[in-house]
């Protein structure tokens, strides 16, 4: 079992815990992800790490309210324990040797992104920040981006905070104007990343994607977390939860990891629905 | 003592009727009773060269342990399998045994072998049910072992180290230990409730069972060195699925069996009201013809398919699956395609619709005919494609059980632990890897097996360990 120490709601959506699990925080680094379940016969559900405190043995996640399971985990609080939590896994980011990175975030990405940008900035390199959101109450991480940041963009999509517009603007903006990334790093919606390699391709900078894909396992077993690659113009199978969750965004086949994230949106509306219930909290 | 009985026909098994069990999850074979074990052990002729003996990986005294059940004495015989054997209830259900001890079966000439695996079942289930555990631990020796995965080579080896009072830890990545015979093996093949016994059993033995821990990522193998472990047995089991590399795998609805059992059997889909979801109903083909194979169309029949497809592309006499679990799979109406595979997974696409919910789900295979020709460098006939006999069949879901290649997790992260070709990690006859006080066995080492070869590997490695941490003394 293991404790959440601490808990804060960073938005109505958006949930961030601290939790107790020393082995998996003395190792965790910035890319990698933890698989949990809430309790006894819950989904097992992988979730990228947001941060670890090594001297206190906690992994931090943050998480968006988005199905049944994440509605559980909500309703946990300081104290309570989850029934698994294991990790940390995939491979972590690859960071070396990086001098001057572009990180786009979009929603909760943002918070999986934030260790990434913060790792870069220790190792001295310049972080160009854009992070995006629908609209100013579901902004998180303002305050930690700025601190490892060299510039921040904030984008939302409606123009109540920040600039108007989505993450690809100031991109473009940036590209165009002859700013030289060793590498674009995004995480966030499948769609969002799509658009984020289109953006950057006629500029020829990279772009690694952070994929979550539907597990189980996450250590290799299952197959389920499959993406098709396209590699020098032949198609390869990878598995995130081993040879990921980062990809070479410009080999993803977005299109199709868009579909399977599909697989289960009538089961998942249901369970969603049915946990609310249980909750007795509206359904949104 | 009676004569032998020389019916040539064994004692039938009793099971769950046919259309009945293929709406259920509960176990399908019921188990001899009393007198029908004593019948059936009546037929063995205690052979004075023992021919099953050499048939078995694990070397279990055959004619002897019949030999105790035909005095009734089946605690006795549950004593001298137990010797060899560190699963019996395990085994007595899994085990291929028509290749193995059966095969051998002097009784088989003419007529049915002896049905070993039939009373190693009922030796064990009787055990179980009318014996108390003994709760006599061992004299703990100061030694500790660590096993990496909690299947039934890293049981075997827990086992066996943990009774000659070794203090051992099992790590297991998953949430339940138990490795392929939980996620993998169905319910109604191999009850969960056997599995967490022989779990339980450790656990009296002060086996430490460390779940939610994946040896590779939170820990590595050096790591447990630092912790203090003398010796590592690694059993992580086969990996990552394989695919056919055919248009179509990753439309929606097409699973690796390992996906599909794991979904069932692990995380429970098969109930109601499940937390994991899994396709159900509908028109299903499983692509392959092992073991795994008949667990995923027999597991897809019972979540309510319409029709269950076996497509392989040999024929009936190179399926390799249990005979036994064929058997059963065809009564239970299981459409075997044999002679066939697939070309290409189709899915649905509503050009008028991109909305359309059922885009991108498979809605049909095409196949194409084969024959067999030459034999293969194994002997097996290789399969040929017979031009123009291409044909589809509309089915929902697809299931790919073509096998397995190695986990990379624990080689990429333990330097000097050598690898085959097939990533398959190199051990000599001890089970020893390349690297010094490193073992490893079952499916990691040899590729998919089956859950005896792994737990005979797990025994060898036992010993080997023994043998290498008393020295040090």
């Amino acid at each position: 079992m293991y404790q959440i120490v601490k808990k804060k709601v960073l938005n109505p959506t958006v949930v961030e815990l601290h939790i107790k699990a020393p082995l998996v925080a003395n190792k965790a680094e910035p890319g990698q992800f933890i698989i949990l379940r809430t309790d006894e016969d819950g989904e097992r559900i992988p979730l990228t790490v947001a941060g670890v405190c090594k001297e206190e043995g906690t992994v931090k996640i943050i998480y968006q309210i988005v199905g049944a399971t994440t509605r559980k985990l909500a309703e946990k609080n300081e104290g309570d324990f989850l029934q698994d939590f294991v990790g940390p896994l995939g491979v972590p980011t690859h960071l070396e040797g990086l001098k001057k990175v572009c990180i786009v975030g979009g929603g909760v990405g943002c918070a999986i992104a934030m260790p990434i940008a913060q790792r870069l900035h220790e190792m001295g390199a310049e972080v160009v920040g854009i992070i995006g959101f629908r609209s100013r109450d579901l902004l998180i991480c303002e305050e930690e981006f700025k601190a490892c940041c060299d510039r921040l963009t904030v984008m939302t999509d409606d123009g109540s905070y920040g600039r108007h517009g989505n993450v690809t603007l100031p991109l473009k903006e940036m590209l165009e104007g002859g700013e030289a990334f060793d590498m674009i790093i995004t995480i966030g919606p499948l769609i969002m990343m799509k658009f984020v390699v289109a953006t950057a391709k006629p500029f020829g900078v990279p772009v690694t994607v952070s994929m979550n894909p539907v597990m189980i396992d996450g250590t290799g077993m299952c197959g389920g977390c499959r993406l098709t690659l396209n590699v020098d113009g032949k198609k390869v199978t990878r598995f995130a939860c081993v040879d990921g969750p980062d990809f070479n965004g410009y080999e993803v086949d977005f299109d199709e990891a868009m579909s399977r994230g599909r697989m289960y949106t009538e089961f998942e509306r249901h369970a969603y629905e049915a946990t609310c219930n249980l909750y007795k909290k509206e359904v949104k | 003592m009676a004569k032998a009985n020389m019916a040539q026909k064994r004692n039938e098994m009793p099971t769950q009727e046919p259309l009945v069990r293929a709406q259920n999850f509960d176990e399908v074979a019921l188990g001899y009773t009393e007198e029908m074990a004593m019948d059936e052990a009546m037929r063995c002729l205690d052979c004075k060269n023992m021919p099953c003996v050499e048939g078995c990986p694990v070397k279990i005294h055959i004619p002897a342990f019949i030999n105790k059940i035909k005095e009734g004495d089946f605690e006795g015989a549950y004593q001298i399998i137990a010797k060899s054997s560190s699963l019996p209830a395990v085994c007595g259900r899994v085990c291929p045994q028509e290749t193995q001890c059966e095969a051998r079966c002097v009784r088989g000439i003419k007529g049915e072998s002896v049905g070993i695996g039939r009373l190693e079942r009922f030796v064990a289930d009787w055990h179980n049910t009318f014996t108390a555990a003994s709760l006599e631990k061992p004299t703990p020796n100061g030694h500790r072992v660590a096993v990496v995965g909690s299947g039934p080579s890293g049981l075997t080896c827990a086992g066996d180290l943990a009774k000659k009072g070794y203090k051992v830890t099992v790590f297991e990545a998953l949430h339940t230990a138990g490795g392929v015979l939980v996620y993998g093996i169905p319910e109604f093949r191999l009850p969960k409730a056997i599995v967490a016994k022989e779990v339980e059993g450790l656990k009296a033995l002060d086996v430490d069972i460390e779940t939610n821990v994946v040896i590779g990522k939170t820990l590595t193998v050096d790591e447990l060195f630092g912790m203090g472990y003398e010796a590592v047995f690694i059993g992580s089991g086969a990996g990552l699925p394989n695919f056919m590399g055919i248009p179509g795998e990753s439309l929606k609805g097409v699973y690796s069996a390992n996906e599909f059992l794991t979904r069932s059997n692990l995380m429970k889909a098969y109930r109601e009201n499940p937390e994991t979801p899994i396709m159900k109903g509908g028109r299903v083909a499983v692509v392959g013809g092992g073991n795994v194979a008949m667990d995923a169309a027999r597991t897809a029949l019972r979540l309510g398919a319409q029709k269950v497809y076996i497509v392989y592309r040999r024929s009936m006499d190179e399926l390799p699956a249990r005979r036994e679990e064929v058997e059963h799979a065809m009564e239970e109406g299981i459409d075997f395609m044999l002679l066939n595979n697939p070309v290409e997974i189709l899915g649905y696409h509503n050009p008028e619709n991109p909305r359309d919910e059922k885009n991108g789900f498979v809605r049909g295979m095409r196949c194409i005919k084969m024959e067999l020709g030459e034999p293969d460098a194994k002997g097996r006939r290789r399969p040929v494609e017979i031009p123009g006999s291409e044909f589809e069949i509309e089915v929902d879901t697809v299931i790919i059980s073509i096998g397995t290649s190695p986990n990379p997790l624990i080689k990429n992260t333990t330097s000097g632990l050598d690898v085959n070709s097939h990533g398959g990690i190199i051990v000599n006859e001890d089970g020893l890897t390349t690297r010094d006080a490193v073992y490893a066995g079952g499916d990691a080492v040899t590729g998919a097996a089956t859950v005896i070869s792994a737990m005979g590997a797990g025994k060898v490695a036992a010993k080997a360990i023994d043998e290498l941490l008393q020295k040090k003394n």
